[in-house]
């Protein structure tokens, strides 16, 4: 791509605007090389350079949707009466609770952890149904990782578990982990052995010059074997019908892992949403570590939406746990399975919901579902969804990256700082939420006045 | 920032200001929009310090508190969290704490010991964002970052070739581009054995960096050289190579000589004075190190002392964390591309074991031997040693010599009779506190308005109840001022405050971002354009000046 | 039978249009099988089907085979989306994330659309 032009440079036209390395936040992979013909007049983007399949429709599709910024119960009202109304909700709730977050940029993902401290909330993020079970191996075994341009540069042997990047995140092949040169890896994909475990074989695998079939739900002992001839100890003769795969493959796998330089294991959440979970994040991390007695091995999660790992950051920092963090006591309390979203509305627990740009009414657990029906909730989203159309309080918000500048994390924490291409006439998120706080903070104030 | 025309005055204390030579007078110190001046109205709001010491607000100048590494740590250790919560008041934000407390906690709990500023020892430039916005959330003090460059590959390939005019204008750029307050190097050319030869290290510093054709110690002294030639308001700061092995004294000794004279600072010296053979017992190598610091004023250092209990290993020397683990205990590797690695690993240091008991003694002596407070200043290298929570006992152990022979008579005894520590009986003065804990550090970064309470000087102001038991006295200040605002008065917080962003800016040719542009487009993942820390991310910020430029207005020493 | 939803390239360009379209809508709710899972159940490509565990019931269409080697016998594949909600059990067993992989449901032909 062309590197003389400065960014945001202006054609002969008047009406087209070039952004040039402008981030999309679609998927994880943020990648920021984004090359955007804007339309200015149309308030359209007409041409994504170097964005894959997912990516141009992210940008193409994206036009400024004749809604209204704001409504209560279906009814259009001022931005002003609806943040009255979600601060009103949220200061008289006993239980208040805050999720989504993985489509914003860190900047409105801190008022939001600032919202819960005041009105002693609970905040978790979508990490709990993606990668949470990950986060929790995480707290258990550490992790050896690092960060996608060292792969680039240096991996000569890539794993994919549990995953099917070429749909879910098109471009993780091409820019960052098989076929790029990197300094070390002179002949891009010609110097990498690339293996991918799963139980289907994906639009993936053709990438791939193995491909390993594990059973359903059996990669816990898979690894776990793994993790033993790694270490030189004997397995269970019955491995193959244990897992559906050969102690032949096994033992090539093991030897190839052994020796390589570089190796990672990406993986999926094939791993983390299946029988197993936390313990199939958790043996898979260990297996990279264990590794390292033996050459240089990394791992890394591949993570789902645009800013989730901005999420993690942003919660941790704040909080110090990464998801699932209650304030009811004055200070943060980490609990999963009590105090993550679906669980929370399963049991009946909540009592309102701020609902961040996430649409859990399409995608939890039914039982979930049918309570988030019985209480007020407060949607933000670029997009009516399901969420939003059942929502009490409904803030149609700019969208990051296309509208509003801000920062996201890569899934690999290397933080972006976006570009916008055009002017929305909607509010951006962290604007709502700011409002939302400023007026929870004088609703408290009257509250200790009065008290005293 | 206090309102303009907020004016205090804070009268009758014991006054310790080091930097313009008052040690202990009782006199008022006045204070108007954030700055002392010599003089404020009849409005101004009083303070009786009657009794009380006075001193500028504390300034730790190597410690680990934002960024990546941090938050890996607070994310690995939820038990850490759990017995150590930070609720939240009507004026402060809620968090958790244990050895990496979230970001608001580790703001209030350095404000409640009296510290107003704090510097992040190692950030690599990819993660500046991150640290910057991590600085934005961590209230009352101000912070800064060193960066780490000592493994970043662009610049080792201008030493290889012999580019000594782009290698200065490079570091320049990242510095500038990074909005960093200093230079760091860490286990320098230690990234390509870790990364690309299967979890090795360095352990001779004249051993070739393959393929960079130099040494360690070259890359090492090439840097110095020019860190100083940019005028950068604080020297390179370095951690040596062969942190933690026995017998690393001469690695150490061979760095500061290879600084010729150039101004050089290093971190927690404390890890790097061991005597003994490789492999071996540690022994205590501290006489040659101070000796050698003594002797030359050049070299300025921060000990990094240990303190018993938890901490967490937290570093870009990523084969060291990988060294010290133990029994599999769980274990952080993160590789950044191009610039760095880093460990983080739960540590414990307990008083039942010799090397650990060793480091404790080590540290001490470093201390209690140094001729010039000016130029050995204090640290725990947090966590590493220890949370930074424990200063307030360090501080009693240099001052009082019966709680120091008290505490060697319960810790291990085989290596208090290897150490010096029995034989030296020096008590460290509140001046020499003042100075290790504050004017020195502040004059070491280039601070020209902290570390002292002149005119002019930010009203950064902590008033302690004088206590014979120094670890009291320093647990819990009774005021804190903050650039002119209370932030705690009798030992309550009474507001909030976000603090300065501190960073600086040297000169360099433009045109270097031609040279660098390739690389990038190579050898990253992320483009180019998107990489400088843009303006956005400064708010309340400050460049420190650098050391030609004029502003000369030091303290007086 | 097992049903595994996951993301499907179709599934993310949609979502982009909008959840509350019909293209989002119809992704969400066509599923895939092998051919001899097929062949056993008696479905074509275009079939209405009912799927049904403890937890509730749904309909949906049946998409074109895909080869005995591209997935097992016994699983059904389904992209993410309200369909796989209705389905998917809540109890997290105390790890925040249902068991959203691995679904046990049986499968009712309700012959062609």
């Amino acid at each position: 791509m062309s590197e003389t032009k400065t960014p945001e440079a202006e054609k002969d036209e008047p009406n087209i605007r070039i952004v040039e390395d402008a981030t999309c936040t679609f998927c994880g992979c943020v990648c920021d090389d984004m090359e955007l013909t804007v339309d200015l007049d149309a308030n359209r983007i007409t041409k994504a350079k170097n964005a894959c399949v997912l990516g141009r429709a992210w940008f193409l599709q994206h036009g400024i949707e004749d809604h209204p910024q704001a409504m209560i119960e279906g009814r259009e009202v001022p931005l002003e009466e609806a943040m009255d109304e979600a601060a009103r909700i949220l200061h008289e709730a006993k239980f208040p609770i805050t999720y989504g977050l993985s489509d914003s940029p860190c900047e409105a993902q801190r008022v939001a952890v600032a919202i819960n401290d005041l009105v002693r909330g609970n905040i978790d993020t979508t990490t709990s149904v993606c990668h949470g079970p990950s986060g929790i191996a995480f707290q258990g075994v550490g992790e050896s990782t690092s960060t996608l341009g060292e792969v680039k540069n240096r991996a000569d042997l890539v794993i994919y578990w549990g995953g099917n990047p070429a749909e879910s995140h098109p471009r993780h092949f091409t820019r960052y982990t098989v076929t790029p040169k990197g300094r070390y890896i002179p002949n891009g994909k010609k110097d990498r052995y690339v293996v991918l475990i799963d139980v289907r074989k994906t639009p993936s695998a053709p990438v791939a010059d193995q491909l390993i079939r594990v059973k359903p739900g059996r990669d816990f002992e898979l690894l776990w074997a793994l993790r033993a001839l790694v270490r030189g100890r004997d397995i269970d003769p019955d491995i193959e019908e244990i897992t559906g795969v050969s102690r032949e493959v096994l033992d090539e796998l093991v030897e190839r892992m052994k020796n390589c330089n570089f190796g990672v294991l990406f993986f999926g959440m094939g791993l983390t949403m299946t029988r197993g979970r936390h313990f199939n994040s958790g043996a898979l991390l260990a297996l990279a570590t264990d590794l390292n007695k033996h050459t240089h091995f990394v791992a890394k999660p591949v993570r789902g939406h645009g800013n989730v790992t901005g999420a993690d950051n942003v919660v941790s920092w704040q909080t110090g746990y990464p998801f699932g963090v209650n304030f009811h006591r004055g200070y943060p309390r980490f609990n999963p399975g009590e105090y993550t979203t679906v669980d929370l509305l399963a049991r009946g627990d909540a009592d309102a919901a701020l609902m961040i740009a996430t649409d859990p009414a399409s995608n939890f657990p039914k039982h979930a579902i049918e309570h988030l029906k019985k209480i007020p909730v407060i949607s933000l989203d670029a997009k009516p969804t399901y969420t939003s159309r059942q929502a009490r309080v409904a803030f149609m918000v700019a969208t990051y990256g296309i509208n509003t500048g801000g920062t996201v994390y890569r899934m690999d924490d290397v933080p972006i700082t976006l570009r916008p291409a055009f002017d929305s006439p909607f509010p951006t998120d962290e604007e709502v939420l700011t409002g939302i706080h400023t007026r929870l903070k004088k609703l408290r104030a009257n509250g200790r006045k009065k008290a005293a | 920032m206090a309102e303009n025309g907020t004016e205090l005055r804070i009268k009758g204390g014991k006054v310790y200001d080091p930097a313009n030579g008052i040690d202990g007078e009782v006199r008022d110190v006045l204070v108007r929009d954030g700055r002392i001046v010599d003089k404020v109205s009849g409005k101004a709001r009083t303070f009786d310090a009657h009794g009380m010491v006075v001193m500028p607000g504390g300034v730790d100048i190597h410690c680990h508190i934002a960024g990546p590494k941090v938050n890996l740590s607070r994310k690995l250790q939820p038990e850490d969290h759990r017995l150590d919560v930070h609720p939240a008041t009507d004026v402060t934000r809620s968090g958790v704490g244990g050895v990496t407390p979230s970001t608001f906690a580790t703001g209030y709990r350095y404000a409640t010991l009296g510290y107003t500023a704090a510097f992040d020892a190692a950030v690599p430039p990819l993660a500046a964002r991150h640290v910057i916005e991590e600085f934005h959330d961590t209230p009352v003090i101000d912070k800064g970052f060193y960066v780490l460059l000592g493994n970043n590959m662009f610049l080792y390939d201008l030493l290889k070739q012999g580019r000594k005019q782009d290698f200065k204008d490079a570091i320049a750029w990242w510095v500038t581009a990074a909005r960093a307050a200093g230079v760091k190097l860490v286990n320098a050319g230690s990234d390509e054995f870790w990364k690309g030869r299967r979890n090795e290290n360095v352990t001779d510093v004249n051993e070739e960096i393959d393929p960079f054709d130099l040494t360690p110690l070259q890359a090492t002294a090439a840097f110095i050289e020019a860190v100083d030639e940019l005028n950068l308001p604080h020297p390179t700061h370095i951690h040596c190579n062969n942190l933690g092995h026995s017998g690393n004294v001469q690695t150490t000794l061979d760095t500061m000589k290879s600084a010729e004279g150039h101004r050089a600072h290093i971190a927690h010296i404390q890890f790097h004075s061991y005597a003994g053979e490789p492999g071996k017992r540690v022994q205590t190598g501290s006489e040659a190190i101070i000796d050698y610091i003594n002797n030359n004023e050049n070299i300025t250092t921060d000990i990094g002392m240990v303190m018993f209990g938890k901490a967490t290993a937290m570093t870009a020397d990523a084969p060291l964390t990988w060294m010290l683990r133990f029994k599999d205990t769980k274990w952080v590797n993160a590789d950044t591309e191009c610039e760095s690695g880093c460990g983080v690993m739960p540590f414990e240091y307990q008083d039942t074991n010799y090397t650990h008991t060793m480091q404790w003694a080590i540290g001490l002596e470093l201390f209690l031997l140094s001729q010039d407070p000016w130029r050995v200043m204090f640290s725990t290298d947090h966590p590493n040693g220890a949370s930074f929570r424990t200063y307030p006992r360090l501080i009693r152990l240099l001052m009082d010599r019966g709680f120091r022979s008290e505490m060697m008579g319960r810790v291990n005894q085989k290596a208090i009779k290897n150490c010096l520590l029995p034989q030296l009986d020096r008590e460290y003065t509140l001046s020499e506190i003042a100075i290790i804990t504050r004017a020195a550090p502040a004059r070491a970064l280039g601070l020209v308005n902290k570390g002292h309470l002149g005119v002019g000087a930010d009203a950064d102001i902590t008033i302690y109840t004088d206590d014979e038991n120094r670890e009291r006295m320093f647990n819990a200040p009774r005021y804190v001022i903050k650039a002119g605002k209370p932030i705690i008065e009798d030992h309550e917080f009474v507001d909030d405050h976000i603090g300065r962003f501190l960073h600086t800016e040297p000169e360099h040719d433009p045109a270097i971002e031609d040279q660098i542009r390739p690389f990038f487009e190579d050898y990253y993942s992320i483009q180019f354009n998107n990489y400088r820390v843009d303006a956005s991310y400064l708010h309340d910020h400050e460049v420190i000046p650098l050391r030609n430029s004029g502003n000369k207005k030091k303290g007086n020493k | 039978m097992i049903l595994i939803p996951g993301r499907s390239s179709k599934q993310g360009t949609s979502l982009n249009a909008g959840k509350l379209k019909e293209e989002y809508q119809t992704v969400t709710s066509t599923i895939e099988m092998n051919e001899s899972t097929m062949r056993k159940l008696g479905l074509s490509a275009g079939d209405r089907v009912r799927l049904s565990c403890a937890t509730g019931k749904v309909e949906v269409e049946c998409g074109k085979p895909r080869k005995d080697e591209d997935l097992p016998d016994g699983m059904i594949f389904i992209p993410y989306g309200p369909s796989s909600s209705e389905l998917m059990e809540s109890d997290t067993a105390g790890s925040g994330m249902p068991m959203s992989k691995q679904m046990v449901v049986d499968v009712e032909c309700l012959g062609a659309n």
